[in-house]
């Protein structure tokens, strides 16, 4: 066993180009299963959202479900791809028991869609992702292995299997291998990936969330010399998180140079990413598509989309989120890095809404950005789905600019407004929450304040004016709150000048 | 000539993580190899006229609305499970490869 240092990550890619290629599954968001009616919602009970079909008893028959064909045509398109007039379904065959039937429907060699391409943008420059094709297949159910101390299959003495997920319509996205990206292939692969979270988040038809695993993607990889053919290509799979899409291509790059270094051929395998280490182990042996025995599935009937309502998806499409981006950017005046957060945070139709409701871009960013987008953090709830509405955001922003509402106050209103106390003029007056603009209270407690801190008050008469923000504390302790703290400020230096 | 050898047999039984003795193998080998034979004398028949078939109904486009039906309950998916625990199936682990 040699102890070669690795090379670096610079040296790696100085050597060596890399050639990558994304293989990304999506799971839809559709009320039911690709082939029966059981329901499809995340983390119910194991084995409560199964069915004969689904679990493969005798005689069960699979129907296609239209909205799972309808969203892989709109991907397709999305994508740029062409959509075949004629495909078939097909069963790939193996012995697992994350599957019951034995097989998982899928598409082999007649994809719904075929050779589109999307347009990356990284650091100002546009990059053309190539797609080969884009199919239709079902989930696999979900297997615990037990026995072992790992809780992984080896020194497990058995596995249990829930098969709610079984069944779930799955998308699959494939990339044409993309070479020419130099050392910048990690960063690319993970823009490919992010521009392709936002295009199938904005269709509408999958939450792609890839920590709940709706999002899943497997990154192949593999280096040559310049101008020497394109090397032996590694699958890295159980890549979850964006992030890791780009740390597992710059391991891998690194870990194959140091093998072509050392003159070891590179083994085509499956690697499994480890997100705690940051590199990549040996994964099972992979059947070949032979091993798979593919054919026609003869329960489904084809699949022939009939071109006019093609023709009406496609001109349906939204807004390409990568030129809405561009636009809104414009339109709120924000940065580049600011308009990703708000995109990663899934906060730009909310923010959109907020302002053609009436808030300002400031305004509405600040409240979605800010407490509601920590609230989504801590509580893992979509911000979509917080409890706070784009109208409600936009009257309390009105509340706040009309002197209503302090900041503090707001914070309340809001909190309020995602518990279900009603809208933020409703919990104002139900928590009895306004900034106290009434002249006379606000002077009897400055007054009060002055009497009650001397030393503080002779300061501010020296002209020590910093001092005043002891008084403006005690003020808004007994207004509890509810004042204004610059209209406060501004009557204590005005009552001691 | 054979339409399957021994050695496809014993590939085959591995996919299907079957384990086949060697006397097994023999006798499926010869028991699969009349079975591919007859299948291919279909092939035999099946003119340039005939193209290859997969569906016996000339239907396309058969899909279902997207509307949840009742699932089985859990109880009820399990009943015929040789064996279960905790509300999920149960089975030997499998050697050799990776969830």
């Amino acid at each position: 066993m040699t102890t070669t240092a690795l090379p670096t990550y610079e040296d790696a890619t100085a050597r060596f180009e890399p050639v990558i290629g994304l293989e990304t599954h999506v799971e839809l968001g559709t009320q039911t299963k690709m082939f029966c009616g059981c329901r499809t919602e995340f983390g119910a009970e194991p084995n409560t959202q199964v069915c004969p079909v689904c679990l493969a008893l005798p005689g069960a028959l699979p129907v296609a479900n239209r909205a799972g064909i309808e969203a892989t045509i709109r991907i397709g398109l999305a994508l740029n791809c062409e959509i075949a007039t004629w495909c078939r379904m097909a069963r790939k065959n193996y012995f697992y028991p994350d599957m019951p039937k034995n097989f998982q429907t899928s598409q082999y060699d007649e994809p719904l869609c075929t050779d589109g391409y999307v347009d990356v943008e990284f650091e100002g420059k546009q990059y053309r992702i190539g797609i080969e094709r884009v199919h239709l297949e079902e989930d696999t159910g979900k297997t615990l292995h037990v026995g072992g101390a790992t809780g992984r299959i080896q020194g497990a003495t058995e596995s249990l299997v829930d098969y709610n997920r079984a069944g779930i319509p799955l998308v699959e996205i494939v990339t044409k291998p993309v070479p020419g990206l130099g050392a910048l292939a990690p960063e690319i692969a993970k823009a490919y990936v992010t521009e392709l979270r936002d295009i199938i988040r904005s269709l509408g038809v999958s939450d792609v969330r890839m920590e709940q695993g709706s999002l899943r993607c497997d990154v192949n990889t593999s280096l040559n010399k310049p101008g020497e053919e394109w090397g032996t290509r590694t699958e890295t799979k159980n890549v979850n998180s964006l992030r890791s899409v780009e740390r597992a291509v710059r391991s891998e790059i690194i870990r194959q140079a140091s093998l072509l270094d050392e003159g070891v051929r590179i083994i085509q395998e499956t690697r499994h990413f480890h997100e705690d280490r940051g590199n990549t182990s040996p994964g099972r042996s992979k059947e070949t598509a032979t091993d798979y025995r593919y054919f026609p599935e003869p329960d489904l009937v084809p699949i022939a989309p009939d071109p006019a309502w093609v023709a009406e998806l496609k001109a349906a499409l939204p807004e390409r989120p990568s030129s809405k981006r561009a636009r809104l950017r414009e339109e709120w005046g924000i940065s580049e890095i600011d308009m990703q957060s708000v995109a990663n945070a899934g906060a730009v139709e909310l923010i959109e809404e907020t302002i053609a409701a009436g808030a300002s871009p400031a305004g509405a960013r600040k409240w979605w950005m800010g407490e509601l987008a920590r609230r989504a953090n801590e509580t893992g709830i979509e911000l979509a789905d917080i409890g706070a509405t784009p109208a409600q955001v936009a009257e309390l922003q009105k509340l706040v600019d009309a002197g209503k509402l302090n900041d503090k106050l707001a914070r309340s209103v809001l909190e309020g407004v995602v518990a279900g106390e009603g809208d933020p003029a409703a919990v104002m007056a139900a928590r009895g929450l306004e900034v106290v603009n009434d002249e006379g209270a606000l002077t009897a407690a400055v007054d009060e304040a002055i009497a009650a801190n001397p030393d503080i008050a002779a300061k501010i008469r020296e002209g020590k004016v910093a001092a005043a923000g002891a008084l403006v504390g005690a003020v808004m302790k007994t207004t509890r709150g509810q004042a204004d703290a610059k209209a406060v400020r501004d009557l204590i230096l005005a009552r001691l000048s | 000539m054979a339409a399957i050898s021994r050695e496809e047999v014993a590939h085959l039984a591995r996919l299907s993580r079957l384990a086949v003795t060697e006397q097994e193998l023999d006798q499926f080998a010869g028991q699969l190899d009349v079975i591919l034979q007859s299948v291919a004398r279909v092939g035999e028949v099946a003119a340039d006229d005939i193209p290859p078939t997969s569906h016996s109904v000339p239907l396309t486009n058969v899909y279902r609305d997207d509307v949840p039906q009742p699932s089985l309950t859990q109880d009820e998916a399990l009943s015929g499970a040789p064996d279960a625990f905790d509300g999920r199936f149960r089975v030997p682990r499998i050697l050799d490869e990776e969830a």
